[in-house]
């Protein structure tokens, strides 16, 4: 009896534990391929001359309200619910730059990894979609994402999250992003991923003197499809030393190294089942004992 | 079940708790105005802090608060110690109003609740996301909390002038006696699945939460110090119940029952400074910059009652138990609001701090909670059988 006991309570430890830590012989879960048809976007911010026609044109083609609705004239500082794009200027010691903020299509994106029915997926293209149909609000994925991209309409009472999702109404018609058919100097570019990044290497190879030597997007955060270039460093324009590895890597090798399969939960379950099973029988068999 | 369970039909209330009936009030005219209005006119919520007080507190830390049942189960049947049983029944009421109001409060929070039955679509679940396994397992633990404490609502309705209640009564005892053993286990491991998981979900802000906290320890260090919380909620419990209801507290069962808090404190601290050692950050512990103060308080709280509860003769007197049950309560709930809020930066200039409805409405939640305790165990035999009436031997 003492030994069985002792075994079962043994076995619930080491299974907690388990449970608790993801502590079982997990390995790390592996990086994904970049898909052949990724799509991408290159903003070259020397080539950015801030006219925001960008800007204009992402309204239109997304049905956007201005930022402030009832003002003659719009004024957007920042991406927020009513704005999936955003031209910031930077001035400071490393020079003057602009940057254009919207979602970077991450290839391995934290806000999808987080979002419960997939309302974030990976759709077309390689192309960071939203489905309002089967989102909640619960916001996980502002959590989640390491550029604060996803942004949700506070002011609505059936809110949605709005964030760029590379005008793929008009990628299926055919057409390009808004802003990219928009840009009069082509600061930002519609293609395959791969194309831009090798576009991209080449301007830094042809004026070193121009650039920062690094195309940011090319392994940040595990990689993004959105690509930039810049005379001054990136993180003076908002975009943090992320390190290469994915957002999601560490939070999904605990989660599937504790329930791969659902076999510790089951375990785990089955063992506290048995432990139920015999202290019942135990109170059943020596119940006045118990009462004292 | 338990000849010296008993109802408290005669207990009188306090004054004090016309209050909680206004607060609960005014919570319900704030839930109307945020539902008709939205959660920008109602919350301090913004983009960079998109959960709030309502997670922070109602859900993380509320659900915390709410493991009475499930750290009284472990001891019970896991450990084996039936000596406890009567504290069974009152942590499970704690329990199951405490996760039943966690989950109003969720639905107070996402965006677009109309959609929330359809994290039950199977085929469209994703596995990565630690949400959805809390989201599901919050939403069955809520059912297999209720079905456990429907015993005391049988044996009630057992006596019953309804004649359906009756017939309830005995037709759902038999079922339930079958199947109430996989009932509990699914009790015991719920709670640890998605306890340890509301640490996990904060996981994915590996440049948001600051180091001291993020750790791939969190799912852990959230279970072990749930564990403590709902120990210290069972205390806590039967002293306002002895107040209330004018009986004696169980002092000695409470008072081994605080060794097992003692120890239970005392893992947890080790694992918390082991993992700041391993990870290199024992300096940035020590730093006493906001951070590091931040830190070294959340210790001492957890620190403070387990050194308060290690000699046997403050164990055994019930001030000082009371005074360590609050501190532990306070420690989880620190430790959760550091880790959700307040060693969360998500940079640019954000910055939260609950308004006006978001604060009225969690009151009103917690007001809500102590009230309706305080109705299941006048009407349903929850308490053990200590009144000043019936004095044990
Ligand atoms: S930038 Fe943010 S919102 Fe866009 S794909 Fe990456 S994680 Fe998602
Ligand atoms: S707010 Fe919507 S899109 Fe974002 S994680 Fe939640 S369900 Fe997914």
């Amino acid at each position: 009896m003492t030994m069985n006991r002792r075994a079962l309570l043994k076995g619930l430890g080491a299974v907690g534990v388990a449970t608790a830590t993801g502590a079982r012989p997990v390995t790390a879960r592996s990086r994904r391929p970049v898909a052949e048809d990724a799509v991408g976007m290159l903003y070259d911010a020397t080539r950015c001359i801030g006219c925001k026609t960008c800007m204009v044109a992402c309204r239109r083609a997304n049905h956007l309200p201005y930022e402030k609705p009832g003002h003659p004239w719009d004024d957007p500082v920042d991406l927020s619910g009513r704005t999936k794009t955003v031209i910031q200027r930077y001035r400071g010691r490393e020079g003057q730059s602009y940057m254009k903020r919207q979602c970077l299509h991450c290839l391995d994106p934290a806000c999808v990894s987080v979002c419960m029915i997939g309302a974030m997926h990976k759709s077309e293209g390689g192309i960071v979609a939203y489905d309002p149909d089967r989102c909640i609000g619960c916001r996980y994925c502002q959590v989640a994402c390491p550029f604060d991209v996803p942004r949700f309409q506070w002011d609505s009472p059936t809110p949605k999250i709005v964030k760029c999702e590379m005008c793929r109404h008009l990628l299926a018609r055919g057409r390009r992003p808004a802003c990219c058919e928009v840009c009069p100097t082509g600061a930002v570019q519609f293609g395959k991923r791969k194309a831009l990044l090798a576009e991209a290497k080449r301007r830094i190879a042809r004026h070193p003197d121009r650039y920062v030597p690094k195309v940011y997007g090319e392994s940040d955060a595990g990689g993004t499809q959105v690509l930039y270039l810049s005379s001054v460093p990136f993180e003076k324009l908002g975009l943090p030393h992320l390190g290469t590895e994915p957002i999601p890597r560490l939070s999904e090798t605990v989660q599937h190294g504790i329930y791969k399969g659902f076999i510790v939960p089951a375990a785990l379950y089955v063992l506290i089942g048995a432990a139920v099973r015999r202290h019942h029988r135990q109170r059943s068999v020596d119940g006045r004992k118990e009462e004292t | 079940m338990n000849p010296h369970v008993h109802a408290l039909p005669e207990a009188t209330l306090p004054r004090s708790f016309r209050l909680l009936r206004i607060l609960v009030g005014a919570g319900v005219v704030m839930m109307l105005w945020r539902f008709l209005a939205g959660l920008g006119a109602t919350t301090a919520l913004n983009d960079g802090y998109p959960w709030g007080l309502w997670i922070a507190f109602d859900v993380v830390t509320g659900t915390a608060l709410a493991c009475g049942g499930y750290a009284i189960a472990i001891l019970v049947y896991v450990l084996n110690k039936g000596a406890y049983h009567p504290l069974v029944r009152p942590a499970l009421v704690t329990s199951a109003l405490g996760y039943t109001l966690a989950g109003l409060a969720i639905v107070l929070d996402v965006g677009r609740y109309w959609n929330l039955y359809k994290v039950l679509y199977v085929w469209r679940w994703n596995p990565n996301s630690v949400l959805l396994e809390v989201a599901l397992c919050i939403m069955a633990y809520v059912v297999v909390l209720w079905i456990e404490l429907s015993p005391a609502f049988l044996e009630r309705w057992r006596q019953s002038a309804s004649r359906a209640l009756r017939w309830i009564s005995q037709k759902g005892d038999p079922i339930l006696q079958r199947a109430l053993i996989w009932i509990i286990a699914l009790g015991i491991l719920l709670p640890t699945m998605h306890q340890s998981s509301l640490g996990s979900l904060l996981l994915i802000a590996t440049h948001k939460l600051h180091p001291l906290w993020h750790t791939p320890l969190l799912p852990l260090l959230f279970l072990i110090s749930c564990i403590a919380m709902g120990y210290a909620v069972v205390v806590f419990e039967s002293a306002l119940s002895s107040h209330l209801f004018h009986r004696r507290v169980e002092k000695r069962m409470l008072a081994s029952l605080s060794s097992v808090m003692v120890g239970v404190l005392l893992v947890y601290l080790i694992a918390r400074f082991a993992d700041v050692v391993v990870r290199g950050q024992l300096a940035a512990a020590f730093r006493f910059d906001g951070y590091s103060l931040l830190f070294l308080v959340e210790v001492a709280l957890f620190l403070a009652p387990a050194l308060m509860l290690l000699s046997r003769r403050a164990r055994s007197r019930s001030g000082s138990l009371f005074r360590a049950a609050m501190l532990m309560m306070l420690a989880g709930a620190w430790y959760r609001f550091d880790v959700y809020l307040i060693a969360f930066n998500p940079g640019r200039g954000w910055i939260y701090f609950p308004s006006v409805p978001e604060l009225v409405i969690s009151m009103s939640i917690v007001a809500l909670e102590i009230l309706g305790y305080v109705a299941i165990v006048r009407r349903f035999p929850i308490l053990g059988g200590l009144t000043a009436a019936t004095v044990e031997r």
